[in-house]
């Protein structure tokens, strides 16, 4: 089981490794990874000196103010951005190599189709791109379609969809290519409170029924606690990991899980991580 | 002349207002009859010392209907009635073969190949502009002002150089006028089309470099669809500016066939009624063409399930 590495924040040291599971192969290592952007009005420190390891099979959150650096994080995962310093490994090589050999597929904050696509054209773009036959990409649109609970949608327009039918068609269409790894930056936080609940729900069992590896961008607690494995949790400026809490309920979870005391607990962990992050700035 | 589509029956009114026909076509035939109206009185107004003239000349008593009738009869009057352009223009389009060099469907033909060809020129060479410009950073700077201070020089200084130079090295008729026509209607595209290649969001962008798609397939896969709407929008413009492109092309070639020689014969013969129907010859033309790339953009629109 994967380990925090960097013992630099106290609060780390607290977050205990999960006992009795056998060593994993690592999804995501980063080590020492920060990231400096400059601006108009001088430098801004994203990412400070970062470690963080993913196992395979792991779902991730990362939580923390705007601009602690979340975001920033899963794109130089994605090799969207590229890192001002450290190491990061993605399935074992660098992230540009993971994003050349396509190991993960990215969700945005928005499901960013292409309106001028039908549902399954949207769905089969990655793979068109990626030269499967026809028969492959009409047989996978299907599948992952279906995985959605979209099935019959396949001839519509994206407009013609709710904000959380075309949000469940990125996702599948993330899925479509089969890659080990997902990048999920707060897919759900422009929804309303309802279809957020039933899209974590199904997003759980899909996580189940597949067995990547998820990261997971979100601005809420009970989010981040319900669906993952480990949370981190994040500060701004200097954009750091200040906690990384386990979360082992089993899988499978429902959405009651949410009333009981040992969720409430993790919650009122990540809140208490979530306020001495803030308090660095004052 | 009164309005009269604004004295329509009142009794009754009601359901004939809401008459579907009556509905669409009013406010357009207002309009259209307001302007006749308009451009009667204009034209009585400016033929008029024209007319008087003419009867003080001759030395026969006139009265005022005289004068009017005059005004809007005369041979070569300052500015024709509507009815005198409407009749020549149904002669010179009716009362000769198509192929006659009298006919207006002979020069309207004319100038529309050198429009189409134009404007095909015109078209790839502005698409071509702007996707070197868009994908190189040296070649925006270099070739954009370039590009700015070509529509600053006036076509009618230039075009009798294009037509002297292109003849030099043997190039004449359809080409030379096409070369001009192109030349002014390449801008609006390029321009247009530099906005539209880079009207992709950013995310969509982003998800293409996640597929590590190559970087034709981000042209064809997300640029070029996403430059539709740009490319419709600027061929509008750009098919009416090669119309006139050709036209003007016509005027120092010497004047043989096509509209712009309508025009120049009809200026150099004083025959204002020719000028004015050569004139409603390129108005229909120009209209019809833009009709023609709406609908193909409504075509094309449907397929890519624009919404409605």
């Amino acid at each position: 089981m994967s380990n925090a590495a960097d013992a630099k924040h106290p609060a780390e040291a607290e977050s205990a490794p999960r006992s009795g599971s056998t060593p994993q192969r690592l999804a995501v290592d980063v080590r020492n990874v920060s990231l400096t952007f400059e601006t108009g009005d001088g430098k801004v420190e994203a990412l400070s000196n970062v470690s963080l390891q993913v196992a395979e099979g792991e779902f991730v959150s990362f939580i923390g103010p705007s601009g602690c650096g979340k975001t920033t994080m899963l794109r130089v995962v994605a090799d969207l951005q590229q890192p001002t310093s450290g190491t990061l490994l993605v399935n074992g090589v660098s992230a540009e190599q993971a994003r050349l050999e396509r190991r993960y597929g990215y969700v945005f904050q928005a499901p960013a189709l292409f309106p001028w696509r039908t549902i399954e054209k949207n769905l089969k773009l990655p793979l068109e791109i990626m030269g499967f036959s026809d028969s492959e990409q009409r047989q996978r649109a299907q599948r992952y379609l279906a995985l959605v609970n979209l099935t019959g949608f396949e001839r519509k327009f994206p407009w013609q969809l709710s904000g959380g039918m075309q949000q469940r068609v990125s996702i599948a269409r993330a899925l479509s290519f089969d890659p080990a790894l997902l990048l999920m930056d707060e897919p759900f936080g422009a929804l309303d409170e309802i279809v957020r609940d039933h899209l974590n729900e199904q997003l759980l069992q899909l996580w189940d029924k597949t067995g990547k590896t998820v990261l997971f961008v979100t601005h809420s607690i009970p989010e981040a606690v319900f669906l993952s494995t480990k949370i981190v949790v994040m500060s701004p400026r200097p954009g750091r990991i200040i906690d990384i809490i386990d979360c082992d309920f089993p899988r499978g979870r429902s959405l009651e899980i949410r009333e009981t005391p040992e969720f409430l607990k993790i919650a009122q962990r990540v809140r208490t991580g979530l306020r001495a992050g803030h308090s660095y700035d004052e | 002349m009164t309005n009269s589509a604004l004295a329509l029956p009142i009794s009754g009114a009601g359901a004939l207002r809401r008459h579907p026909l009556v509905e669409r076509s009013a406010p357009v035939v207002t309009i259209v009859l307001a302007l006749i109206a308009i451009w009667y009185v204009a034209s009585v107004l400016m033929n008029l010392s024209l007319v008087r003239d003419g009867f003080e000349r001759e030395e026969t008593p006139y009265t005022v209907s005289d004068l009017i009738v005059g005004t809007m009869s005369a041979e070569r009057p300052l500015l024709p009635a509507p009815h005198q352009v409407i009749v020549a223009f149904t002669d010179s389009v009716f009362g000769y073969a198509p192929s006659a060099p009298r006919s207006l469907v002979y020069h309207s033909a004319v100038t529309l190949s050198a429009t189409l060809l134009g404007f095909a020129l015109g078209a790839l060479l502005g698409i071509a502009l702007a996707l070197l410009i868009v994908h190189s950073r040296v070649l925006e700077k270099s070739l954009l002002p370039w590009i700015i201070c070509s529509q600053m020089v006036p076509i009618l200084a230039l075009a009798p150089i294009f037509i002297v130079v292109l003849g030099a090295i043997g190039l004449q008729g359809l080409l030379p006028k096409s070369i001009i026509s192109a030349y002014l209607c390449f801008f609006p595209i390029t321009i247009g089309m530099v906005k539209g290649f880079t009207a992709p969001d950013p995310m969509q962008l982003d998800l293409m470099r996640t597929w590590s798609a190559t970087p034709r397939q981000v042209l064809f896969k997300l640029r070029w669809p996403s430059a539709m709407p740009y490319l419709f929008a600027s061929l509008k413009v750009a098919i009416s500016i090669s119309l006139i492109g050709a036209i003007v092309a016509e005027l120092p070639t010497g004047a043989e066939a096509g509209i712009g020689a309508r025009l120049l014969a009809g200026s150099y013969y004083g025959q204002t009624i020719q000028i004015w129907s050569a004139l409603l010859a390129s108005a229909i033309l120009a209209s019809g063409l833009i009709g023609l790339v709406g609908l193909t953009e409504r075509m094309v629109g449907r397929r890519m399930g624009t919404r409605p």
